[in-house]
């Protein structure tokens, strides 16, 4: 009975810890996870490290903490929706392998105007999300559209517009009664939403 | 064969032996009228079109709702879901959800009775058709349904109809642009009140508090919005079955006509099965009610079951949305939350227009940042001053507008267009008659003024030409004495069989002004006591 339950335990918590903590990196391909590597072009660097890059030309400047603030709600967000998280990894390598073609470098290693620049040239601006459709849709898709919404969706990104409680956050009953937002400008610590 | 009718989920969807009650639809009137007599012991089968949604899935809903590209959360259209349209154009499945707990799952929740009024528009105002019931007889059912639904409500508003027992949670405090409006209201002599929501402004029946997400239209990750899956919970631990994925295609009588003795119904791999009962209850929508009985026409019944008046599909009719909205030059704090705070029902019961109206003061004025974001084409700071520049000092108001019955608005089916199964899809003919254009510039005209008092600029408004239903489909099998020119008695029996039962708003005979539903509800009540007495 007592082994039982201790392994019971640990069952529980390593899904609860599955849970809370995202992925750190992306575990060198294949062998983690089962993907065939030869299905998709291959991301050179750490998919936390692309997203973060991404972020950095998708966010207002300045926002700090802004690489806890990916990984909790971009990675943890999605870490238990194993379609969704494929979908979001091809397309960042789909970015790298732009990059390392125009640019001769990993995505996450170009400095941010060069990244910013290798969006605008695809198009990524004015594209269709659509998870299925050609890569500047999917890259908008799953990498802009998803950062965004994380950030937008969250009181770190809402307090920079002046809503500390925007659509998609719990924040509880509170905020609309009240007539101004406090703490206002707010800081821009992405980190200590508490999403 | 497979039990599960084809759907991979290994949940046998083969039909019981025979029920006592066979139940069509899960939406909030077939499903109160199932848990009710489940827990007197009656054997209830429920036949639901749509899927089971699980709970876990409401925060991936919500991000579908969100952001573009990620399709219809409860997953509407397509070959089933089919339909025509006449007239002004009808968006069906913008109005309505296929699934278990039905439209409530993606409705807004405000719920509020109907006025005395409302009863009596023949009789009073020479319009529509009197209810064979008044308000006093759905009185105590209105309170149940109030217990049932867990309204949040408060007693300040002077113009609803009478109540003795205060609502059972309370009202949710109004907002911060409530407290603009007021100022402007109290100049111009209009009362602001709270508005009954059933949603939970404290933990109630199991579920959560108000949690703030913001989109309780289409859906609350929470559960704070009631949504008819609670009385489907509650139906099937007292022991109802509810079979997902089978819409039934037809209902069938015996030889003489007078009941009903199975419904048939068919699960995705196409095969069709057969439920019988010895009572039936149709809870399938104000489109659907009327269009199944209208696909059991029969050789006793060749203008469609139940339809010896011909009323079945007739005199279809929705609220017309009226709206006005403006910015101001200070914050007006929008988009926190997905539900108002405020109405006024001032105008409701006057002669000058007779059509009912109510006005909302909204919360979710103007763009919300993140959905603005998504749909931006630039980032970074030049998208963040994009933001700012659009969002913060919006402010509108929303309200609803009577139309009276019309037998030429109706459903019909469409012999050119087939569904999923190969029946004939609804067709809807809806047009505003000039007085309904009549009654929304009469409520255009209130918004405006209140705007202006709060010396905001008007940006939109919303008027006779913009207008579009409220989707809140009413009146296709409508309820009176006379059978020949109704459906249902005033028990929601049809007059033709003495076993079938229609509940929902189609069998308004007319719809005031006020949201549905809990008059759906307490109507669903009532039905049960006469259903369970039958039995
Ligand atoms: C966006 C939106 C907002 C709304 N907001 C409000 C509001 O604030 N207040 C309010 O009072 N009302 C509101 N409504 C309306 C409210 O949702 C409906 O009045 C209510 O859900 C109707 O209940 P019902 O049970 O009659 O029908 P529904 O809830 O529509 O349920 C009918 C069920 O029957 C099933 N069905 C249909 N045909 C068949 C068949 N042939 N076989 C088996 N099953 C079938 C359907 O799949 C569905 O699940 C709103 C609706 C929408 C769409
Ligand atoms: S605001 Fe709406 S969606 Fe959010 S928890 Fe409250 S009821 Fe649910």
């Amino acid at each position: 009975m007592a082994a039982l339950a201790a392994a019971g335990a640990t069952v529980g918590g390593g899904v609860l810890f599955g849970r809370m903590v995202p992925p750190r990196s992306d575990g060198g391909g294949a062998a983690s996870d089962g993907r065939d590597p030869s299905a998709a072009p291959s991301l050179s660097s750490d998919l936390l490290d692309l997203l973060d890059a991404t972020a950095e030309v998708l966010y207002p400047d300045g926002v700090e903490g802004r690489r806890d603030f990916v990984e909790t709600y971009v990675l943890g967000r999605v870490s238990d929706r194993s379609d969704y998280r494929d979908g979001l990894r091809e397309a960042a390598a789909q970015l790298d392998a732009v990059a390392r073609d125009w640019e001769g470098s990993p995505y996450a290693e170009l400095d941010a105007d060069a990244r910013d620049r290798i969006l605008r040239n695809l198009g990524v601006e004015t594209a269709d999300p659509d998870p299925e459709g050609p890569i500047s849709d999917r890259i908008r898709f799953y990498l802009v559209d998803d950062l965004l919404f994380a950030f937008y969706s969250s009181p770190a990104g809402g307090r920079l517009v002046g809503i500390e409680n925007p659509i998609g956050h719990p924040g509880g009953i509170e905020s609309y009664q009240r007539g101004t937002m406090p703490d206002a400008p707010g800081n821009t610590n992405g980190g200590e939403s508490d999403g | 064969m497979a039990e599960d009718g084809g759907v991979g989920d290994s949940i046998d969807r083969t039909p019981a032996s025979s029920a006592d009650v066979c139940v069509v639809g899960s939406g909030p009137a077939g499903a109160l009228v199932a848990h009710r007599l489940a827990a007197q012991g009656a054997d209830v089968v429920v036949l639901e079109a749509g899927p089971r949604f699980d709970f876990a899935g409401r925060r991936e809903q919500q991000e579908e709702h969100i952001r573009p590209g990620m399709g219809d959360p409860w997953e509407m259209g397509g070959p089933r879901d089919d339909y025509t349209t006449a007239g002004r154009h009808y968006p069906l499945n913008a109005a309505r959800v296929k699934g278990v707990g039905g439209s409530t799952l993606h409705w807004q929740g405000m719920v509020m009775r109907l006025h005395e009024r409302d009863f009596e528009m023949e009789t009073r105002h020479g319009v529509g058709a009197d209810w064979p019931i008044d308000y006093d007889d759905l009185r105590p059912y209105y309170a149940e349904a109030e217990r049932a639904l867990g309204v949040a409500g408060a007693m300040d508003n002077p113009y609803a109809p009478p109540r003795e027992e205060p609502f059972p949670l309370s009202a949710f405090p109004p907002s911060y642009s409530d407290s603009l409006f007021a100022e402007a209201c109290e100049r111009l002599g209009i009362d602001m009140h709270s508005v009954p929501n059933a949603r939970n402004s404290e933990p109630y029946d199991g579920r959560a508090p108000c949690q703030g997400y913001g989109t309780c239209r289409p859906v609350c990750p929470s559960g704070a919005k009631y949504t008819a899956e609670s009385h489907v919970t509650k139906a099937e631990s007292a022991g109802a079955r509810v079979i997902d994925h089978a819409p039934v295609q037809r209902l069938e009588h015996d030889d003489t006509g007078e009941v009903v003795e199975r419904a048939v119904y068919a699960t995705p791999d196409g095969t069709e099965h057969h439920q019988r009962a010895r009572r039936f209850v149709l809870a399938c929508g104000g489109v659907e009610n009327a269009r199944l009985l209208l696909l059991s026409e029969s050789e006793q019944y060749p203008g469609g079951l139940a339809n010896s008046s011909d009323a079945v599909g007739r005199f279809f009719m929705d609220h017309l949305f009226a709206g006005a909205g403006a910015r101001l030059d200070e914050p007006t704090r929008q988009n926190h939350v997905g539900f108002i705070t405020s109405e006024c029902h001032q105008f409701y019961d006057d002669e000058n227009p007779i059509e009912g109206t109510k006005l909302e003061f909204l919360n979710y004025a103007g763009p919300s940042p993140v959905i603005e974001a998504l749909h931006a084409e630039t980032w970074g700071d030049e998208l963040l001053t994009q933001l700012r520049d659009s969002y913060g000092t919006h402010i509108a108001m929303g309200g609803l507008v009577e139309q009276l019955p019309d037998a030429e608005n109706r459903i019909t089916l469409d012999p050119n267009r087939r569904d999923d199964h190969g029946n004939p899809v609804p067709h809807v003919e809806w047009s505003l008659s000039d007085r309904t254009k009549r009654a929304i510039r009469r409520a255009n005209d209130v918004q405006h003024a209140i705007l202006e008092e709060l010396g905001a600029s008007i940006e939109w408004t919303v008027g006779p030409e913009a207008t579009g239903p409220a989707y809140h489909q009413m009146g296709t099998t409508r309820m009176g004495g006379d059978p020949d020119e109704s459906v249902v008695d005033a028990d929601c029996r049809t007059h033709d069989l003495s076993n079938l039962w229609v509940v929902g708003s189609s069998v308004f005979p007319t719809g005031g002004a006020m949201n549905p539903t809990l008059t759906i509800a307490a109507l669903s009540l009532r039905a049960a006591e006469s259903l369970s007495a039958s039995l």
